[in-house]
């Protein structure tokens, strides 16, 4: 497997694992309780990480 | 006819006739019409994969969700955005396969690799009963929206049976390009209503997003997170991969990826879509807003609570654009839907059985099925009663037992047999079906567990067991079939192969 596809683990982690630390109200992050940011910040950085995969899968440069 | 009606009316009528007008040009043979030719690129398959996510569930289940249930709504953008991570790769993979062997439905698939025409049966048989329940509550969705924004003007009735009548022409005459070219429209609308709303309501009645959460913390402690027991953290990381694998074993899932034009295409889909998937935030937020303006609300009235704020709070032709808006958010989603059904039943169920059907007949029947699926859909719709919505759940559940066959098909070895493949789906839907059904949980069969595994969704207990029977069934046949090495060699000496030539030869 290309060494760029583990990438793809990341935004596991985050949702996943990061669900068993993050599920409480505070601190507000952007008026959000800590959870809720924590999905939308998960959201945003999975688009991130896809871009770079994307960008460095030698299948793009089919 | 007051202005919300006009609004309604309009919108309705100008994605029926855009639906007509994406024919234009197009001999619509069965390629064009389920695949659109293979020609589509990144924008009309971003758009076509998002309109199965943006149905009538962002205008009434997204907010009734979190109104009714709180921070485990959750769980449906993590999920989204997990399958869209996991479709980077399974999606090419399809495409490829598809485009070698001139696919057109998901039973396809399933037939080709594992050269069983009657595994195909089942996968079809699973994929018509679930749709068509979807169908249902897209439609009873759409009877809700448009009553009610049309002040009562238009009854469910008649806006079920229009609505049904509409999607039915432009699927019959259009195929799945009139399904891409409405969900441009559909995607602008639903992005600028969603948002605003979601921007509006707490600012209106809060003055922000953060005195909005406060306050509803200080009313109901904890209730915008995951509980201690229930939908608890377990539940949620349970859901969360149960649901990412079977995001996109839905049979209508599989037209965009075989209708791309490229691989890099449905790679870029990947990218885009878990961003996009936080429209469905602002869906939540009017939902939140709604928790302590208008408490105590249950079920099906939950589920109305974003159009009776905006009632509240706009005028009548305001309501009007959520209105049409809410009729193009069910006519994509059904006419995906119908366009599957319409397809399995012709060329994976009808086809098996009766072997000396020609592609030019089954590309007939394709076509003509379209208006008595629109018929049953509305039949049910009306007598299917309010257990629709748990057999919807089942099917879902059912349609994610595809999943372990579905990724061993795509393993360079794959060590699966058919046998396995039809055991493992059928034991882990059985299972999960008596589950919901009895609404057992795990809990009550084992009350000694600690509370982690008792929340734990009963869905991914079920894919476990397939996937244990799978492997064991598929060891214990495979001397009977021949594993997969080559998914292109047919097998020999079975009833199966004879219904595979006889079709060959049709062609």
């Amino acid at each position: 497997m290309k060494k760029i596809y583990w990438l793809g683990i990341i935004p596991f982690l985050g949702f996943i694992v990061g669900a068993l630390f993050t599920n409480k109200v505070t601190p507000y992050v952007l008026g959000m309780p800590f959870f809720h940011f924590w999905i939308v910040l998960w959201s945003v950085l999975t688009t991130g990480i896809m871009g770079i995969i994307y960008l460095l899968d030698p299948a793009n440069q089919r | 006819m007051n202005i919300a009606v006009f609004f309604i009316l309009f919108f309705f009528v100008i994605s029926v006739l855009i639906g007509i007008q994406a024919k234009k040009g197009k001999e619509m043979n069965l390629e064009q019409w389920s695949v659109g030719g293979r020609g589509m690129g990144t924008l009309l398959i971003f758009l076509l994969s998002a309109g199965e996510m943006y149905t009538t569930f962002t205008f009434l289940g997204a907010s009734g969700s979190a109104y009714g249930e709180g921070g485990s709504i959750f769980s449906i953008v993590s999920y989204g955005c997990l399958a869209t991570v996991i479709s980077y790769w399974t999606f090419p993979a399809i495409w490829r396969y598809a485009k070698k062997h001139q696919l057109v439905s998901q039973s396809d698939f399933f037939v080709k690799k594992y050269q069983s025409p009657y595994l195909g049966v089942l996968v079809a048989v699973i994929g018509v009963i679930a749709c068509t329940c979807y169908l249902v509550l897209q439609l009873k969705g759409l009877g809700y929206i448009v009553s009610a924004t049309s002040y009562g003007a238009i009854s469910s009735t008649a806006a079920i049976w229009v609505g049904a009548i509409g999607v039915t022409i432009f699927v019959m005459v259009s195929g799945i390009h009139g399904s891409a070219r409405t969900a441009i429209l559909k995607d602008i609308l639903i992005l600028g209503i969603v948002i605003f709303l979601g921007v509006y309501f707490p600012l209106h009645y809060y003055g922000g997003l953060q005195p909005m959460y406060e306050a509803i913390e200080n009313a109901k402690p904890n209730y915008t997170i995951l509980p201690d027991q229930g939908m608890s953290v377990s539940w949620y990381i349970s859901t969360v991969i149960l649901s990412s694998i079977g995001f996109y074993m839905w049979p209508h899932g599989f037209s965009p990826i075989y209708a791309a034009s490229s691989e890099k295409a449905l790679r870029k889909n990947a990218i885009l879509m878990p961003m996009y998937q936080l429209i469905l935030l602002f869906a939540f937020f009017v939902g939140f807003a709604a928790i302590l303006q208008t408490p105590g609300l249950k079920g099906a009235e939950a589920d109305l609570i974003l159009l009776q704020l905006s009632k509240q709070d706009f005028d009548p032709w305001f309501v009007g654009l959520i209105g049409g808006t809410g009729v193009l958010a069910a006519l994509v989603p059904s006419s995906m839907l119908l366009m599957s059904i319409s397809t399995s039943l012709a060329k994976n169920i009808y086809s098996v059985f009766t072997p000396s059907a020609t592609e030019n007949q089954i590309a007939k029947l394709v076509k003509f099925l379209v208006p008595l699926i629109s018929l049953v859909g509305i039949y049910l719709t009306f007598k299917g009663g309010n257990s629709l919505f748990s057999l919807a759940l089942i099917a879902y559940n059912f349609i994610t037992q595809l999943a372990p066959a579905f990724f061993a098909s795509l393993m360079r070895k794959n060590f699966v047999t058919k046998h396995g493949a039809f055991a493992g789906i059928i034991t882990g839907g059985v299972l999960v079906s008596i589950m919901e059904l009895g609404n057992i949980k795990i809990g009550q069969l084992f009350p000694y567990l600690p509370q982690a595994i008792k929340d734990l969704n009963v869905g991914i207990i079920a894919l476990f067991v397939n996937i244990v029977v799978l492997v064991v069934v598929s060891v214990m046949t495979k001397n009977i079939t021949n594993t997969h090495k080559d998914n292109d060699v047919l097998e020999t000496t079975t009833v199966e192969h004879k219904v595979l030539i006889q079709k060959e030869s049709n062609r």
